[in-house]
């Protein structure tokens, strides 16, 4: 069974009948993923996609038995849309929408501290449970069903490692993009809690970049418990010129380690294998699989 | 969004934030008549740049006349100023402020932000020094911070605590406390990443005045501030990356002459990497945006071809499923064809509607080489860059 998402996911949209939504919702659906409602308000009782619309997630959740949700709810209001799926207590949010205001961000990670609700995102790819279930607007095409669990803060970078995997015989359990964002939902620490415990995983790839704190949170998880499973990083941005990093305005910029040198020593010091290039990801993760069987 | 520090005051003293008298100055004339009608013999000439560092760099002077005033005014505006911060090119500086000097018993360090490893606002502070950059990428040791919820203290009393443990008490801490939510009111009600106070100064009759601000919004949340959107200066962002930006493009000029073309920000940093390990030298980073069409991916391409120190094209690409292979290609084709400048390419395409786009890239007749790995394509593109191919 792979993490987060399997063949048991009944998937509500919430923003389907909008271009995005639609689009991407017909991808899902033809992929295989059970989608059971969309919600957008004031078209509550209409069809769409052969789904049962709402106007709210607690109706749809109610009438469908909804466990899951993907949010293509523009910047403005995704914020509210993703307070409402937790309101709702829906296990799983995910969110799509990219430049949402980062206090509306801080807000719904207020409404998460004791809720039922898991988020994924925002500016996140999605799920994907290769040949099971998609909640998400990710390539799809060389993903197939194996024992990888992929988590990264990169759409684009996912693709390219799933497709290395994937040619390398090493198919994947579940890939996860937590999103590009500074504040957002689940990160790297809590998707290796998730590929630890999943028995089909034996193995993660950790997709990182410069900025921020996510890699020193994933090293200091598997510092407190353990490395239960070969974990393979990829880092990038050492050549990045300054202004590509996230917010840069300040002498608070100036934060020490955040810098690809820190991480990649931060998580090389626990035990993972540091891929030394982009295009070498699934071949250090074979190498790390050959190693383990020998 | 950066504003600058006349701007910051503007609208921090809507949060009853005290500031210096001041007065905003764009000719010498203008300095000195500000100078006098502030009346103080303690007066400072502040160059208004959107870049820190500017007191080390000569962009903060001080004078005790309205003619000191005038005189410095001539020396700062029209001029470029070059700080720790603002690159080897300097900001010109177009306006001055001139402010009262205020006499400080206590100088502090004050700032808020959003803290991802929190997920929360943060406020930070302590005692003012000469190093802050330094100290603050050090980690701040000795510094005090504060967690703060939407709706101000996460406990009641939080904020009476962080003013003890930065040795406050009486009414020294009961007015540090009302800045700080007054600050944290500002920060939410304007959507700001930042709001840095350095120095907060504290008078010997304790009243707390902010001597320099640094405000930055949010520029996700500008579709709510109107008003505040009006506040944008031209010379925040250089004028090419303003341009991209438009486009849905992320782009940043370098200094070396491969061109680079990216789809994805994680993509981008990779690429970089990679011409960097392969012992070339990026002319830009790109990162193409999700929601760019052909046409925009056209006019980043084209900033690129626009380039004359860019001697060779390396695009690298992985079509998703919200930006296919054939809608970079299309881009490709428009900005070849506008640009007229034959540039050798490197290609590596793959992803969603692969064999689509190679298929319209024969068509476009376009000068190509291409790669299967990124790899592969980094270094013939370094080659082709250094002669060698």
């Amino acid at each position: 069974m792979p993490a987060l998402i399997d063949r048991e996911t009944r998937l509500l949209c919430q923003g389907m009948t909008g271009w995005a939504g639609t689009y991407h919702t017909d991808r899902m659906i033809q992929y295989g993923t059970n989608v059971v409602a969309g919600v957008t308000p004031g078209k509550g009782g209409t069809t769409h996609l052969g789904a049962p619309v709402f106007n709210t997630v607690v109706e749809a959740k109610k009438a469908t038995g909804a466990n899951a949700s993907i949010v293509f709810v523009p910047p403005a209001n995704a914020g509210s849309a993703m307070l409402e799926a937790i309101e709702a207590e829906l296990p799983l949010v995910v969110v799509v929408t990219e430049r949402v205001p980062v206090l509306d961000m801080v807000r719904v990670r207020e409404a998460l501290v004791g809720s039922r609700t898991r988020l994924i995102g925002p500016n996140s790819q999605g799920v994907l449970a290769p040949e099971i279930c998609q909640i998400g607007v990710m390539a799809t095409d060389r993903a197939r069903r194996g024992p990888i669990g992929v988590a990264s803060r990169s759409a684009s970078l996912t693709s390219e490692v799933v497709s290395q995997l994937t040619a390398a015989g090493l198919g994947q359990s579940t890939t996860i993009g937590i999103g590009g964002d500074p504040i957002h939902g689940i990160g790297f620490a809590e998707c290796l809690d998730l590929f630890f415990k999943d028995p089909e995983t034996q193995g993660v790839v950790l997709v990182g970049e410069i900025g921020g704190t996510e890699e020193q949170e994933a090293a200091r998880y598997i510092r407190e418990n353990g490395l239960r499973k070969p974990v393979v990083a990829l880092i990038v941005g050492r050549a990045a010129p300054p202004q590509c990093r996230m917010g840069h305005a300040g002498a608070l910029t100036a934060q020490a380690s955040d810098d690809a040198d820190s991480k990649i020593k931060a998580l090389q010091d626990v035990g993972v294998i540091i891929a030394p290039s982009a295009h070498l990801v699934g071949a250090t993760m074979s190498e790390a699989f050959a190693r383990r069987a020998a | 969004m950066q504003l600058h520090e006349f701007q910051a005051k503007d609208l921090l003293r809507r949060y009853r934030v005290d500031t210096p008298p001041g007065q905003i100055a764009l000719t010498p004339d203008e300095a000195a008549a500000a100078a006098r009608q502030i009346g103080s013999d303690s007066l400072f000439v502040k160059a208004q740049i959107l870049a820190g560092g500017r007191g080390a760099a000569g962009g903060v002077r001080a004078v005790r006349s309205p003619s000191g005033a005038r005189a410095a005014a001539a020396e700062l505006l029209g001029h470029k100023l070059v700080t720790s911060q603002t690159g080897p090119a300097g900001h010109v500086v177009k306006r001055v402020l001139v402010e009262a000097g205020v006499a400080a018993a206590h100088e502090f360090y004050v700032a808020l932000r959003v803290d991802p490893a929190v997920g929360a606002i943060t406020a930070l502070a302590g005692a003012h020094r000469p190093d802050i950059e330094q100290h603050l990428a050090a980690g701040a040791p000795g510094f005090q911070s504060v967690v703060l919820a939407i709706a101000g203290e996460r406990r009641s009393g939080d904020i009476a605590d962080f003013c003890r443990r930065l040795g406050l008490s009486g009414d020294a801490a009961a007015k540090f406390g009302e800045l700080i939510a007054r600050l944290h009111r500002a920060f939410v009600e304007l959507d700001a990443t930042l709001i840095e106070i350095n120095p907060l100064i504290q008078t010997e009759t304790g009243d707390l005045i902010a001597v320099d601000a640094k405000v930055s919004i949010d520029d996700n949340a500008m579709f709510r501030h109107a008003e505040t959107a009006q506040l944008r200066n031209d010379e925040e962002v250089d004028l090419i990356q303003l341009q991209a930006q438009r486009h849905q493009i992320n782009y940043v000029q370098m200094d070396g002459n491969i061109g680079i073309v990216v789809n994805g920000a994680g993509l981008g940093l990779a690429t970089l990497d990679m011409v960097h390990a392969a012992g070339g030298t990026p002319a830009n980073f790109m990162d193409i945006r999700t929601t760019a069409k052909s046409l925009d991916i056209a006019h980043g391409v084209g900033m690129i071809l626009d380039n004359p120190r860019a001697k060779v094209l390396l695009v690298n690409v992985y079509g998703g499923g919200m930006q296919a292979c054939d809608t970079v290609v299309d881009g490709l084709a428009i900005a070849f064809r506008k640009s007229g400048r034959v540039m050798p390419m490197v290609l590596r395409i793959t992803g969603n509607n692969e064999s689509f786009a190679r298929m319209r890239l024969a068509n476009f007749n376009l000068p190509k080489t291409e790669c299967t790995d990124m790899w592969q394509a980094a270094t013939r593109a370094t080659a082709i860059a250094q002669g060698r191919a």
